[in-house]
């Protein structure tokens, strides 16, 4: 028999069709397990995979689509698979079918959703997949399909999964709604730039719709894909006609599409529900008549997020570069207290300002960067569908990193030293991504342009070897302070352009050290960044609040047609213009801020948070710090608390009250120094949503509000383990310990949280609460203090800390 | 017992005042009305309205129903499905998106987090009602009668039976709905439920 790989590379591959449908009609009840089905007795299931192979399938998939430890025990999963191997075996053995003939070991979707929005983590998830593939391994499969993936992550866990257990070929299909997504967001183009890195032998789609609802992901995926694609589509929609299950299009019908697919490039084609032999059997006798097209290899560099992929090469992209920690003191004290919501907002805050990619770096001495870094990413992807780049000198924390990331990440950075890439490269080829490579090596950076493309070319070979097309690396040329050499500047633009035009690949340049040591820094670096992007910079990584830059960038882009109408030139300009003084800002008279003071509490009792925050400034220009705090933030605050317990003033309200006032805080907090801000906070207060719990807006309620009130919060998150917040009133020696359940089905865990508690930490006050709780519960589970809503866990909290 | 069915819907028209009552407010201050707007302008783009179904047959013996195979012990339910000789089972889900949202202006903005919390609540529910009211016309023009719908956790029907029911609705495979390991629906702005149909109008 051919080595499948072999086969797939001259033919187009005919898999099979369903497998459920058949076994219904065979007396599968609905909700019964049909794995099951294998064993007892074994001859239904042998029958089907009989029937594909001598309708002419090449490949046919075990009957093991839900065959994981979720739903069998190790022992009944060893015979699952067993059984259906050997029953694949015994029909093509017994098949009167000359083709050449391949098992599958089939692998379906888990059934849990992973965490962020499922509960089920994702080293779980690579876990319990790699066990049902060990057992098809050892069963002895050709190859894997991973099929019906509605979700990314899920997917990436499972092709992990493959690739840590087995070098066997494994074809990659995915289930893509109406909109051409996967249920959780991601475009075909995405799926293909993540599978493509992570060693995917076949991508594609499967099931949910027929195949005139799959052309437009099918065409997305030949125009991106450099494997050969894919297609198993439905037989259509089911109906019901006079109580039986039949789809509605016929095997005639749906053999002609899909062939039609195949002339435009589909290599991989079958069935999934409601097709039957007669439909592989109707395709088979169209596709014979048909040239397997060439797999053509595709050479954009792209990268990719949990939703869409983002291409180099045409307007030079933005890197976000705000989380970084050099040089900021926010950001360094936020990652030391464990503030993520900060990173977020950062974050968030550039992507409204228009980057395409965001860079990641949480490098600080004392700091367990592999930890922190795996955490930032992860946080990040949940809430922000821009891809990352990974930023950090640790190839360790690079490796956690990357396998945690959704998507195609770029890797931020590798370099001409051989220690450099022999530490990096594998982790692209296991993980997937592009990198960034510095042109410098063992020797520093040479001050000739010649010099630095010598290394680029190096570090392409170096690449190459590993199997890393040289798509996936992107030159930066090194940007150097042109006020200590004269030719700095040019040098770098003649690498740049060199590496562009010569080796055909994308570059990226943090502009900014160009001006170091000169005034109007600004001005240098939007000149510089326009000469690179002029010289054909591909990708910049820059501060997008600088609005010189944003303007070099959009007026580069104007002016080279890639802004219609001009239109995102015009919709800029307002937003870059230099803040206009307002009436309120510093006329530093006294009377003024009093003005503002007053104001003050009426934009925070108002929930405008903007405003509150540019009072406070005028404020701080006459005021101290804590003299705002305690004559204006708090009385504010305190009167809305008021009205919200009077029932005056709604949630909503409150909250919006909380937020202008937190505006106000972080504009304080900014102007102090820090150890100042610590000496005025108290509790801390351990904060989290118990296991197996996934709401958390009641407890980031109940969070922004202590922190209001002048308590250090550590929040934890959602469905953490009684363990994790017991560790962590350890370390804090904290003596209140807040716990939020919205389920009755998640009380148990909090009670439990309270008993390990009360072991371990005896000092620490307990305050709970959630939608399932009252005043009877709580203490029945042992709490000390249940608050009905966030402002009765503040006066509880503030009780507590008094006693 | 019929095919599995799954349906798109577009938006159903947004009822605020339902949205503002379920997030406590008895009224509203023109800034949470902009909030609201904001919410409004912020999720539109998120949701999508999905279900699937399937009618299945139904038997009730004292406080135990039979449904499609599946059995379960519900005073309630059997109380509820009493005279129903079908059932039809249904899930909806407004997605995923919108989940990330609200993780996202939770971690961002409690305030508009209260606000989209209470929207999605009201969007699910809109949902749900129009496809109960496409179903009632639909029965009443074979001359049947739909009861009110009834999910796991009403009365005394147990959260549990919950995974019998996404089993027999596919729910994964066809709108992308799973249950976590504690039973909670994810995206949490989903609904699964049963309507009972009924010869005879509930007197």
């Amino acid at each position: 028999m051919m080595k499948f790989l072999d086969f797939l590379k001259t033919n187009t591959v005919l898999l099979d069709g369903g497998m459920g449908t058949l076994l219904q009609a065979r007396g599968l009840l609905p909700g019964e397990s049909p794995e099951r089905w294998s064993i007892t007795p074994p001859e239904d299931v042998r029958a089907i995979h009989r029937a594909y192979f001598e309708a002419g399938s090449h490949v046919v998939n075990t009957n093991t689509f839900g065959a994981n430890l979720l739903h069998f025990s190790a022992a009944e999963l060893d015979v699952i698979i067993k059984a259906a191997v050997e029953n694949a075996r015994v029909a093509r053995e017994s098949a009167r079918a000359p083709q050449e003939k391949y098992i599958a070991l089939d692998i379906g979707p888990c059934g849990r959703l992973l965490r962020p929005y499922g509960d089920f983590d994702f080293e779980e998830a690579v876990t319990l997949f790699r066990e049902t593939v060990r057992r098809g391994v050892a069963a002895g499969v050709d190859l894997i399909t991973i099929e019906t993936m509605n979700d990314s992550y899920e997917t990436k866990a499972a092709l992990l999964a493959v690739r840590e257990e087995t070098d066997l070929p494994v074809i990659v299909t995915n289930a893509y709604g109406e909109d051409g997504k996967l249920m959780t967001g991601a475009t075909p183009a995405a799926m293909v730039a993540m599978l493509e890195g992570m060693g995917a032998n076949a991508i594609g789609a499967n099931c949910s719709l027929g195949p005139r609802g799959l052309v437009p992901v099918i065409e997305e995926l030949l125009a991106t894909s450099s494997l050969p694609v894919v297609l198993k589509p439905n037989a259509g929609l089911p109906i019901d006609r006079n109580g039986k299950t039949e789809y509605d299009i016929s095997a005639e019908a749906f053999a002609d599409e899909v062939a039609a697919l195949c002339q435009r490039g589909v290599r991989v084609a079958g069935g999934c529900c409601g097709t039957t032999p007669d439909y592989i059997h109707a395709l088979a006798a169209r596709v014979a008549g048909i040239e397997p097209l060439p797999i053509e290899n595709k050479t954009d560099t792209v990268v990719s997020s949990y939703t869409h992929a983002v291409h180099f090469g045409g307007m030079p992209l933005l890197i976000g570069e705000r989380i970084n920690p050099t040089g900021k003191k926010r950001l360094k004290q936020a990652l030391m207290e464990g503030d993520t919501d900060y990173i977020l907002n950062e974050g968030v805050r550039q992507q409204e300002a228009g980057v395409q990619l965001l860079d990641v770096n949480v490098g600080l001495p004392g700091i367990d960067e592999t930890a922190v870094l795996t955490h930032a990413v992860c946080e990040l992807q949940a809430i922000i569908d821009l891809p990352l780049v990974i930023d950090t000198a640790s190839p360790a924390a690079m490796e956690a990193a990357l396998r945690r990331y959704n998507g195609k990440p770029l890797l931020n950075s590798v370099n001409g030293k051989e220690e450099s890439m022999h530490a990096i490269f594998p982790l692209m080829k296991k993980y997937g991504g592009a990198v960034i490579a510095l042109t410098l090596d063992e020797d520093g950076i040479p001050e000739t342009a010649e010099g630095r493309v010598a290394i680029a070319r190096r570090i392409l070979d170096t690449a190459a070897t590993y199997g890393i097309d040289k798509k996936d690396v992107i030159f930066d040329t090194l940007t150097m302070t042109v006020s200590a050499e004269p030719q700095a500047a040019a040098v770098t633009l003649a690498a740049l352009r060199t590496i562009r035009r010569e080796l055909g690949c994308h570059t990226s340049l943090g502009v900014s050290n160009v001006s170091f040591g000169l005034p109007a820094r600004e001005a240098i670096n939007s000149t510089f960044f326009a000469l690179a992007m002029e010289n054909g910079l591909s990708a910049a990584i820059l501060n997008p609040h600088s609005p010189d830059m944003m303007r070099a960038w959009y007026s580069f882009r104007a002016l080279h047609g890639m802004d219609e109408s001009c239109a995102d030139y015009i919709a800029c300009v307002p937003a870059l213009q230099p803040a206009a003084p307002s009436a309120t800002q510093p006329s530093a008279a006294p009377q003024a801020a009093a003005e503002a003071g007053s104001a003050l509490q009426k934009a925070i009792a108002r929930g405008m948070h903007e405003r509150a925050a540019e009072l406070t400034r005028a404020c701080l220009t006459t005021r101290k710090g804590l003299c705002i705090v305690n004559e204006e933030i708090i009385p504010a605050l305190d009167a809305v608390g008021r009205g919200f317990e009077e029932k005056t003033v709604y949630l909503p309200q409150l909250l919006m009250a909380a937020e202008a006032a937190k505006a106000a805080f972080t504009c304080i907090k900014d102007a102090m120094a820090a150890d100042e801000a610590s000496q005025n906070t108290r509790g801390p207060i351990v904060i989290a949503t118990v296991q197996g719990d996934i709401h958390d807006i009641g407890k980031n309620i109940v969070k922004l509000l202590l922190e209001n009130y002048g308590f250090a919060v550590s929040d934890l998150g959602k469905d953490v383990p009684p363990e994790e917040i017991v560790a962590e009133v350890l370390r804090l020696h904290a003596p209140i310990a807040a716990l939020s359940a919205l389920m009755t089905t998640t009380v148990p865990a909090m009670e439990e949280t309270i008993r390990q508690l009360r072991a371990q930490a005896p000092w620490c006050n307990t305050i709970v609460g959630g939608a399932v709780l009252n005043r009877e519960y709580a203490a029945r589970i042992g709490a000390d203090c249940y608050a009905k809503d966030a402002m009765e866990a503040v006066r509880c909290a503030e009780q507590l800390v008094k006693e | 017992m019929t095919p599995v069915c799954r349906k798109s819907y577009p938006p159903p028209p947004v009822d605020e005042r339902e949205v503002l009552r379920y997030a406590g407010c008895r009224e509203a201050s023109e800034d949470m009305l902009a909030l609201l707007a904001e919410c409004r302008r912020m999720a539109e783009p998120t949701l999508a309205f999905r279900l699937c179904y399937r009618e299945a047959p139904v038997a009730v013996h004292e406080s135990t129903c039979d449904i499609g195979g599946a059995r379960v012990s519900s005073a309630s339910l059997a109380g509820h499905l009493a005279g129903c000789e079908r059932v039809i089972l249904f899930a909806a889900t407004v997605g995923l998106g919108f989940d990330r949202l609200l993780a996202r202006e939770s971690r961002l903005s409690p305030a508009r987090a209260v606000l989209l919390q209470a929207l999605g609540a009201e969007r699910i529910e809109a949902l749900c009602d129009l496809f109960s009211a496409e179903m009632a016309k639909e029965k009443e023009n074979e001359g049947l009668f739909c009861r009110s719908r009834f999910s796991p956790g009403y009365g005394d029907l147990p959260l549990a039976f919950q995974a019998p029911l996404f089993s027999l609705l596919d729910c994964e495979r066809a709108i992308g709905l799973t249950l976590t390991g504690s039973g909670l629906m994810s995206p949490t702005k989903s609904v699964s439920a049963l309507i009972g149909v009924a010869k005879e109008r509930m007197l």
